[in-house]
């Protein structure tokens, strides 16, 4: 296609635009990391940008040393996995029945579920529900806590009703049972939407803070992104750094910051993300689309 | 719950095997007991951890107590509405709520589509992709972290934001843009546009990818440049999506944000900028979750709902009355 004048200043300010909005997302990330690798009391002179001026492992060790900080990460990943195989199984069985042909009850199911995406009862009557359940500060309520996704649902019962009848009747013949079925014939095939909505899951209950600040009160229950916060308000790195006496010599206390420790427990708890972002790049794009456009 | 859906579906004759006498209904759901059986474990945690704090709503006219409990509090009627409504906080917090989300609607939601018609622009698909892949990733990470980058990057001493402006001379001193509580409603939102900006612009960049380029061929036969183009056609294709969030997003303009107000102004312990920074929601997790004051919080967000799900239906009656897409 040929550019006349005014298509080619369209493009230059276009590229110029995009440049400097990749820059301004790219760099804090860039930045963080490379302060997080940099010893503390060099960055705090200013001027660390683009590499790292003094370079040192010995916040990550601090980090990584601090007990806390690993029984935290231990909540998250046990939270992540557990939490995303209970929420795609019960909400994948789910959709599957819904999905059928001549369900009694179907149309009230539905009701019910859609019903709740337009009216919530609010964080106060769902406090007190949970308080009354005795699931305060229990693990149990990390996992069920959103338990059921009726977004999820309901791309999940999109995608089984498109499923040929064929495939399924051929091993009904064989004798298998209607959840043999299911667990047999229609979840192998539905790889891609488990994928998605498994990915999209997965991330939301590792970067979710807020339930456990507001349901959890033992500290050893806390996951990382709730000790995060903490940290970042620099309420727990203070005593992070009065614990450096019983690891570290008396050089390295000096040297540490308690923002340097902040910048590598930011990145502790975002590279997990990031490595399986490639992973999700595949598949979000579907996600975003679907999740979206549902009605 | 199950006496009503029974009735609904027999008024329905949702039964297409059989004539539909009741037994005949409880008949087929034995028959097909397994894929019910699919189904309850979902429809009960629905109904427990969703109805029942909308039922829970109630509070709000009463003075509960969590160790009193519901039947044994008294009812107050509409108290902790007027108590609300009459509070001295009530103007500021519905001031804010509005101008962020207002804020919020003028410039993350077009955002996007701005992205997604430059990005439509690009011819280098390599460059397109590293745009995209680089602007979609603060989508997937937390507020907590979100917050953390930016309480670095606007920092007083040796923040990047603040180096730049003095080396370009446009300010004579590092600012503590965090502390002033005029500015917060601008970071609030700039922030806002960082982290979704390109993730939001993948349903737009879907719908323009659904345009038939025919379109575009017979413009530039007739001599439309591209700026013409983007106006004449790609717009005009995509606007029944840009409607549908526009609804949505008018049906959340109570919602001015949480996560990032909480965050955002967290390690400010002084409170500053509180007199900009409250809002329904962060109010009600303050007066419930913090100060234990379940009726109060309870009113003040039933009210936000109230009016939350009225607009999202006078939205959609008025892009249905323009003929225009609608959510239902």
């Amino acid at each position: 296609m040929k550019l006349n004048f005014s298509d080619k200043v369209l493009q230059v300010i276009i590229y110029f635009v995009l440049i400097l909005l990749s820059f301004i997302t790219f760099y804090p990330f860039w930045n963080s990391l490379v302060m997080s690798f940099n010893v503390g009391s060099d960055t705090s002179l200013g001027g660390v940008t683009f590499w790292p001026r003094a370079f040192t492992l010995e916040n990550y060790q601090i980090v990584f040393k601090e007990k806390q900080i690993f029984t935290a990460y231990g909540v998250t990943i046990a939270r992540t996995l557990i939490g995303t195989f209970v929420s795609m199984f019960f909400t994948s069985l789910f959709a599957y029945a819904l999905s059928k042909k001549g369900i009694v009850f179907k149309k009230g199911y539905m009701i019910i579920c859609i019903v709740t995406m337009y009216f919530s009862g609010g964080l106060i009557p769902y406090f007190i529900l949970v308080y009354n359940l005795h699931l305060y500060n229990t693990f149990t309520f990390l996992i069920i806590h959103g338990m059921v996704n009726v977004y999820n649902m309901i791309i999940f019962r999109t995608f089984f009703a498109e499923l040929p009848d064929g495939l399924e009747e051929s091993a009904r013949i064989d004798g298998c049972s209607n959840f043999g079925v299911f667990f047999k014939i229609v979840l192998p095939i539905s790889g891609p939407v488990v994928a998605t909505l498994g990915l999209f899951t997965a991330v939301g209950l590792w970067n979710d803070w807020f339930t456990p600040a507001v349901f959890i009160s033992d500290q050893n229950l806390i996951p990382l992104q709730t000790l995060l916060v903490q940290i970042v308000n620099a309420g727990t790195t203070a005593s992070l750094i009065q614990n450096l006496n019983t690891y570290a010599q008396s050089a390295v206390q000096n040297s540490v910051t308690v923002k340097a420790l902040q910048m590598a427990t930011m990145m502790v708890a975002t590279l997990p993300i990031l490595f399986i972002y490639p992973f999700l790049q595949k598949y979000f794009v579907k996600g975003a689309l679907v999740g979206s456009l549902k009605e | 719950m199950k006496s009503d859906a029974t009735s609904m579906l027999n008024d329905k004759g949702l039964a297409p095997m059989q004539k539909s006498k009741n037994n005949g209904v409880w008949a087929r759901f034995f028959r097909q007991w397994d894929y019910q059986l699919m189904i309850l474990p979902s429809i009960a945690f629905i109904i427990v951890f969703s109805y029942i704090p909308m039922w829970g709503v109630m509070i709000s006219f009463k003075d509960y107590n969590l160790f009193t409990g519901f039947s044994a509090s008294p009812w107050v009627g509409f108290t902790h509405f007027k108590m609300f409504f009459e509070s001295p906080e009530f103007w500021t917090i519905m001031r804010n709520t509005l101008a962020i989300s207002l804020l919020k609607l003028a410039f993350a939601f077009p955002a996007p589509i701005i992205l997604a018609l430059m990005l439509n622009e690009i011819r280098n698909m390599a460059f397109k992709r590293v745009v995209q892949t680089v602007t979609y990733i603060p989508h997937f990470i937390s507020w907590v972290v979100v917050s953390g980058l930016v309480f670095s990057m606007l920092a007083a001493d040796n923040g990047p934001v603040n180096d730049v402006l003095l080396q370009f001379n446009l300010i004579k001193e590092p600012i503590n843009w965090l502390s002033i509580p005029e500015y917060f409603w601008g970071i609030l939102v700039s922030v806002g546009v960082w982290k979704e900006i390109g993730f939001g612009s993948i349903v737009y960049l879907a719908a323009i990818a659904g345009i038939d380029p025919a379109l575009y061929e017979a413009a530039a036969m007739d001599g439309a440049n591209r700026i013409k183009q983007i106006f004449l056609i790609t717009i005009p294709s995509i606007t029944p999506v840009i409607i549908i969030f526009l609804i949505l997003g008018i049906g959340n303009i109570l919602n001015a944000g949480f996560e990032d107000i909480l965050l955002m102004t967290k390690n400010l312990t002084n409170g500053i900028v509180m007199p900009y920074a409250e809002v329904i929601d962060t109010y009600v997790y303050q007066m419930g979750i913090m100060n234990q004051r379940f009726s109060y919080a309870t009113a003040a967000g039933l009210f936000k709902s109230i009016i939350s799900v009225t607009l999202l239906f006078i939205a959609n009656g008025i892009a249905r009355k323009l003929g225009k897409a609608s959510l239902w």
